[in-house]
């Protein structure tokens, strides 16, 4: 059921995201989404990018829709539900965590998480540009080792970050790897881990409504990402034909994602 | 063995047990994920002409056990689009209803018969989404629109023509009745009922739309009535619907006088696995009750057979005609 919650916190993050903190008492894993609703505009779901009690959420300007959250000061009323979905498994001691721009969001408190019960975290963050790096410093905070890629080579290597990662996962043994960014993009990390031998686990996003296992608007393959994820080993995402390709626009129409 | 193969207007289920229109019906695979995990058939979504995205979120409200708030809006891909979807679901085997609206008779028709062109085994018109305007409801809670709007579409397709009542109405014989004379099958009974809540912090509605649709356990009683009081006024049959969990809620709707039903809200209740349980767990209530087809109890109820010894006669007026 949902709770109209005070937002307590407003954190500019990079030039295009903003976190937003409030207190939410409903226990929460790194890895599930809540249905955030800004009264009198939208209700989407938002992976949160903080699980503990006060919790919190990080967004890209996409939309309208994002805008209008990204100007919420503290003390806005929103309305939040959930958490739903599933969670990453912590249990792996070595994880590779490749992160695609806001991707980073989902993957910093399940590796900060992962760090605390001992297990090694390397990160490689990209982003199109150096100012648009995603967590990076809260990365390092929790130890792990940081690679960096940019598409315009203002930091760390140039390219898609893929390119990190593909060299991280020839030279390193990892136990697994965690995903999330443009499905292009996890696409090609799955597919690497995959030839590394390494399990990958990817999260997805698709448009959600009822965000219960009923309305079917994120249906992707025999899946809903709302129950059956947001979380989904690689192994059942890469067969998909939708996967990297297409989605669901709101009426249930398929389109190229 | 008790056997749980209906026939439905001609059209043979393997069960009784049909996916409730709305509820993973956007996607052919979640179509046909429904009909693996045990339904007798699946309706889809209600289609239109076009595209349409439906209302802004939030579109559905949770009540816990009781059910849900919804108002989704008719979102769905348009009658161009979704035939893709529905050859999908039938390339696995699935046994597809193709559910449409409309604004108008002609409308419905026309849609009706290209749905009927996708190979559907029967066409369940809703008449009956509570919360859009000029569509749906608003249209069946007319009895004259109800009537014109099925013999336009009787005269279009040929397969089973099911007529979706809304409960929000003094007189849901009226309805059914009218379907009944315009050249309806079936009738299913009912879909949600109008319904709203607000968000006293916010003082607004939660749902974008407002006003909504009620649905899950707490409309079973209200479904029920409608199917008890429908089943003696037409001789056509009637599909039960609405917060149907259990088997026991199953052979209720069956004993009041419904021949199928549909299952909706406990899809998201309990999961895709509700139909197999359902279907496990009527088999084992039949055996119980020493029923060995559905068939042979559909109405059973209006007949108030002998309690203890003692002979009750049904009251003349619920008998059927």
């Amino acid at each position: 059921m949902r709770e109209v919650v005070a937002v307590s916190e407003r954190v500019q993050e990079t030039p295009s995201t903003v976190t937003l903190r409030f207190a939410y008492p409903d226990e929460a894993r790194p890895g599930q989404f809540v249905m955030l609703w800004i009264p009198g505009d939208d209700e989407i779901p938002m992976s949160l990018s903080y699980v503990g009690r006060s919790k919190g959420v990080t967004v890209k300007v996409m939309g309208s829709t994002s805008r209008h959250i990204q100007s919420l000061a503290p003390g806005a009323q929103i309305g939040v539900r959930g958490p739903y979905g599933n969670a990453f498994d912590l249990a792996p001691r070595r994880v590779l965590v490749v992160a695609g721009g806001s991707g980073a969001a989902v993957l910093a408190p399940a590796a900060e998480a992962a760090a605390r019960v001992g297990s090694e975290v390397t990160a490689a963050l990209g982003a199109t540009t150096g100012s648009e790096l995603l967590f990076e410093a809260r990365f390092r905070q929790m130890g792990a080792r940081v690679e960096l890629a940019t598409d315009d080579g203002s930091i760390g290597a140039r390219g898609f970050v893929t390119g990190v990662s593909d060299s991280l996962l020839a030279s390193t043994i990892f136990d697994a790897v965690w995903t999330c960014g443009p499905e292009v993009m996890m696409d090609k990390v799955i597919r690497s881990a995959r030839r590394a031998g390494v399990p990958a686990y990817g999260s997805v996003e698709r448009v959600m409504k009822c965000a219960l296992g009923m309305c079917d608007a994120c249906a992707l393959g025999p899946y809903h990402v709302c129950v059956d994820g947001p979380v989904f080993p690689g192994d059942a995402l890469t067969p998909l034909p939708e996967f990297g390709r297409f989605k669901r626009e709101p009426s249930g129409r398929v389109v190229p994602h | 063995m008790a056997d749980l193969k209906v026939d439905l207007a001609g059209l043979r289920l393997r069960n009784p047990l049909l996916l409730a229109s709305g509820i993973w019906g956007e996607s052919g695979e979640s179509l046909a994920g429904a009909w693996e995990a045990g339904a007798g058939g699946v309706i889809t979504k209600s289609i239109g002409r076009s595209a349409r995205l439906g209302y802004p979120n939030p579109t559905v409200e949770s009540l816990g056990r009781w059910g849900f708030l919804n108002a989704m809006g008719l979102p769905n891909p348009g009658i161009e689009e979704y035939p893709k979807e529905i050859a999908a679901a039938q390339a696995r085997g699935a046994t597809v209803i193709g559910s449409v609206f409309g604004g108008d008779a002609d409308e419905y028709a026309e849609l009706a018969y290209r749905m009927a062109g996708t190979g559907v085994g029967a066409i369940e018109l809703n008449l009956s989404c509570p919360h859009a305007e000029g569509l749906g409801s608003d249209l069946g809670e007319d009895p004259q629109e109800v009537e014109a709007i099925t013999r336009a579409v009787r005269a279009r397709v040929s397969v089973p023509v099911i007529v979706k009542i809304t409960p929000n109405t003094a007189d849901p014989v009226a309805l059914a009745q009218a379907a009944e004379r315009g050249g309806a099958s079936a009738i299913s009974a009912i879909n949600t009922l109008r319904a709203i809540s607000i968000d006293v912090r916010l003082r607004r509605p939660t749902l974008s739309h407002g006003l909504g649709g009620l649905s899950g356990p707490a409309i079973k009683p209200v479904g029920l009535a409608c199917v008890w009081q429908i089943y003696p006024k037409v001789s056509i049959p009637v599909v039960g619907v609405g917060g149907i969990r259990t088997a026991e809620d199953v052979l209720q709707y069956v004993m009041a006088g419904a021949r199928a039903v549909e299952v909706g809200t406990a899809v998201a209740l309990d999961g895709i696995q509700i139909f197999s349980k359902l279907s496990q767990d009527l088999l084992a209530l039949m055996g119980e009750l020493g029923i060995e087809r559905i068939a042979d109890v559909v109405g059973a109820a209006h007949i108030r057979p002998a309690v203890n010894g003692v002979p009750l006669a049904a009251a003349s007026h619920e008998r059927r005609p």
